[in-house]
């Protein structure tokens, strides 16, 4: 057992440090300093300068694109992308579609789809939910009637994060309806812009627009954009689900919060001692950061599983439900920290107002960003799901 | 011992209960957030002077039904249920109680305004650098002939721009944090030197950025008690907010029942789950004590400084940590439609969430209560 990075990971580290340090988007790190709305230009920023350098997917395999980077490497990037506070790229074409791409599709669909995911050109979205099926996600309801070369797509989809950007998204929909639940499912890839889809922003508390409905009346899809056999789209969907769910730790991004947290409470006063130095506050962050090394060190486990040859399995859970907790429970703190300047609406602070900011800076976002991380203990499949696949697959029950 | 409401108080919650039924659902509400003013005037006006609800808690003497802090715990709970963006706390509790407190001719000049629904009152205690220590104050308040010259700011003032007067803390002496010298004032609103920056609130209330300058307030703006008198006036604000979480919990609790009976998954309502409905009863359990609590504290405001302040603080830290556990988990259960701002029940929970905060968070009134209680026994 060996905790400790190599000369050659040291050297690595190094080489990413200096890599961010020279490449970051100066326009994009000022926008991120001052708290601003990124849009789908500031994303595709980062992601284009990370494709150009053939870093945009550690996690692909060679041959698809991917960088080659051992776990250990992996690790290392989410750490030093973190630590310079790099934004997140998007997640739907490099984590979710891409893998089930190059494990399931065709050639035809990685030649054409893969080169595009890794370029930034497509922006992915994911057609999972429908309003009457979140948790019981296999009793979606979206029909797709074979006709010809295509499928006629009817249905609702929701809680489509970035769909109002999207190029293409991936859809779970029913193929048989006789068949038991999850074996009537199909998988497919749409382009967005294919005649009789509607999106439908959904404003989330904070007054964000992340989430989207998508109607589907009469859209025809080719059958060549199916990946894998008709009626097995369960198999894909659960091999995203569980690819969804490693990323979903965010262990880099909360170790960034927790710095955040810190700095605020340096910052803010409380009597004649910054409000670190409180005891209460201090414990609170004390404890958060523990809870994070247990959380660390149990993706590094499982990381070392995963370069052993042992898939990401239902043990994932354990990471998405201790790392959502964990990523609102940073939310939590940092609301508390900033006091009576949580309480201002910056959405609301009017024309004008930009050069004199209600409150400190970091005040601005803390109550909305509460809001809004509610959503990672229900999405990704709820944190009452995980417990059930944890009882079920890993404790036997 | 009895812990209901006698006839008169349980009319005067019944009217305000049907009045709000009538005039304030939900998509009303959100519709009197997105105007301008960020609310409806005629509300404010009718509970003046058609229900008569704003002289409850005031003194026959000063034309009021003869209430007072039970009368405000049961309206508050009501304002609660419909997430009432009314100044009721700011006007009447806290600018009210202050001049109840004071009596004389301050409270014979102003309670009969605020009865008729003419004094607005916002309260400008908290400061930037001051957290929730009432006395962590820079703003002075200098003598100057008979009168007083104000300068500083006061932050995140709650229904400031609807305010026809301010109740303002600031010293007349002393340095900041130090409690002597720190008085109370109630002064035009409009007073030339007073400029505000508005915006509205996460909690879908007005609030005010306050800034004094070389402002000339006359004597008799003064209302002489000292941190003693903010003290109990913060106090009787701090019981009517918990008040007002009982009403919001208890619909963030209703509403995730009635939600999970309704939404169905695997074949049945969700509320089937048993972890669901621990979880619910859990809730519910939070509920149940928020009130006992709020009775209690309610209950105390009349005693000696030291019993009345040990009982708020345990009450406002009970009640801090209960409207956190209700409103997360109201929107656990909901799921995604929980945090959308079509359902009620997000809402309810942004308040819920500011409600923790206000006048202290749950570690500052256990600190409280520690010092006044425990440190005493050891």
């Amino acid at each position: 057992m060996d905790m400790e990075f190599t000369v050659e990971d040291l050297a690595f580290r190094d080489e990413v440090r200096a890599f961010i340090a020279e490449n970051y988007p100066q326009e994009l790190r000022g926008k991120q300093d001052e708290g601003d709305e990124l849009g789908k230009e500031d994303f595709l920023a980062w992601h284009r300068i990370l494709h150009k350098k053939g870093w945009v997917a550690p996690a692909w395999p060679v041959e698809y694109g991917g960088t080659g980077w051992s776990p250990t490497q992996r690790y290392i990037w989410s750490e030093e992308t973190a630590r310079a506070d790099c934004i997140r790229l998007m997640p739907f074409g490099l984590s979710m579609v891409g893998p089930v791409i190059y494990t399931f599709g065709t050639p035809e669909q990685k030649a054409k789809f893969l080169p595009r995911i890794l370029s930034g050109e497509d922006w992915w979205c994911q057609g999972y939910s429908e309003p009457g099926s979140g948790s019981d996600l296999a009793s979606l309801r979206t029909k797709a009637v074979r006709d010809g070369d295509h499928y006629v797509v009817n249905g609702q989809k929701t809680w489509t994060t970035m769909a109002q950007h999207a190029d293409w998204g991936f859809f779970l929909v029913r193929t048989d309806s006789d068949a038991k639940q999850q074996e009537g499912i199909s998988f497919l890839l749409v382009d967005m812009k294919t005649p009789g889809i509607t999106v439908r922003p959904i404003i989330t508390l904070g007054g964000e627009h992340e989430v989207n409905e998508v109607w589907l009346e009469d859209v025809r899809v080719p059958v060549e954009n199916r990946v894998y056999e008709e009626n097995k789209g369960w198999t894909c969907a659960k091999f995203l689900l569980a690819h969804e769910r490693t990323g979903i730790a965010g262990v880099a991004a909360s170790k960034r919060g927790i710095e955040r947290i810190k700095d605020i409470a340096r910052s803010e006063q409380d009597g004649d001692r910054p409000l670190l130095a409180n005891p209460f506050f201090k414990r609170k962050v004390a404890e958060l950061q523990t809870d994070l090394t247990a959380l660390e060190f149990t993706e590094l486990r499982s990381l070392a599983g995963e370069a052993a040859g042992r898939g990401p399995g239902p043990e994932s859970s354990l990471l998405k439900i201790k790392g959502s907790e964990i990523q609102q429970r940073i939310t939590e703190l940092a609301l508390e920290a900033v006091g009576h300047y949580g309480a201002p609406y910056f959405r609301g602070f009017g024309e004008g107002d930009n050069e004199h900011p209600i409150g400190p800076d970091y005040a601005h976002r803390t109550a909305p960003s509460y809001f809004n991380m509610r959503k990672t203990t229900i999405y990704g499949g709820s944190n009452e799901i995980q417990h059930n696949i944890i009882a079920k697959m890993v404790l036997g029950l | 011992m009895d812990f209901t409401y006698n006839e008169t108080q349980g009319m005067i919650r019944d009217t305000l209960a049907r009045f709000l039924a009538d005039t304030y659902d939900f998509d009303t509400r959100q519709k009197m957030i997105a105007t301008d003013a960020g609310r409806d005037p005629g509300i404010w006006n009718a509970l003046a002077n058609e229900l008569g609800l704003l002289g409850a808690a005031f003194d026959e003497e000063h034309g009021g039904l003869g209430g007072g802090a039970l009368e405000n715990a049961l309206l508050m709970e009501e304002f609660g249920k419909v997430i009432a963006i009314e100044p009721y706390l700011q006007t009447v509790v806290i600018g009210g109680g202050a001049l109840k407190a004071v009596g004389g001719a301050q409270a014979a000049a102003h309670i009969p305004g605020i009865i008729s629904g003419e004094t607005i009152i916002a309260f400008a205690y908290a400061e930037p650098q001051g957290r929730y220590d009432l006395a962590n104050i820079r703003t002075t308040a200098k003598a100057d002939g008979s009168g007083y010259i104000l300068n500083g700011h006061k932050g995140v003032v709650y229904c400031a721009p609807w305010a026809t007067h301010l109740l303002v803390t600031a010293r007349t002496g002393g340095s900041t944090r130090e409690r002597n010298g720190v008085e109370l004032f109630l002064i035009d609103a409009n007073l030339p030197g007073i400029t505000r920056r508005d915006y509205p609130t996460v909690d879908g209330n007005r609030a005010s950025e306050v800034y004094f300058e070389n402002v000339a307030i006359p004597g008799d703006a003064l209302l002489a008690g000292g941190m003693d008198l903010i003290d109990r006036v913060v106090d009787e604000a701090t019981v009517a907010v918990c008040a007002e979480a009982t009403g919001v919990m208890a619909k963030l609790h209703e509403g995730t029942l009635d939600y999970s009976k309704q939404r169905q998954q695997f074949g049945q309502p969700i509320a089937r789950f048993q972890v669901l409905q621990h979880r619910m009863v859990d809730m519910f359990m939070e509920v149940e004590q928020a009130k006992s609590m709020t009775t209690y504290a309610t209950l105390h405001l009349d005693k000696p400084a030291h019993e009345r302040m040990a009982a708020v603080s345990q009450c406002k830290a009970k009640v801090s940590r209960g409207a956190k556990f209700v409103g997360q988990n109201a929107i656990q259960t909901h799921g995604g439609i929980g945090i959308t701002q079509e359902l009620a029940i997000g809402h309810y929970f942004k308040r819920a969430t500011l409600i923790e905060g206000q006048f202290g968070s749950a570690d500052y009134h256990y600190d409280r209560f520690e010092r006044l209680v425990i440190d005493e026994a050891a």
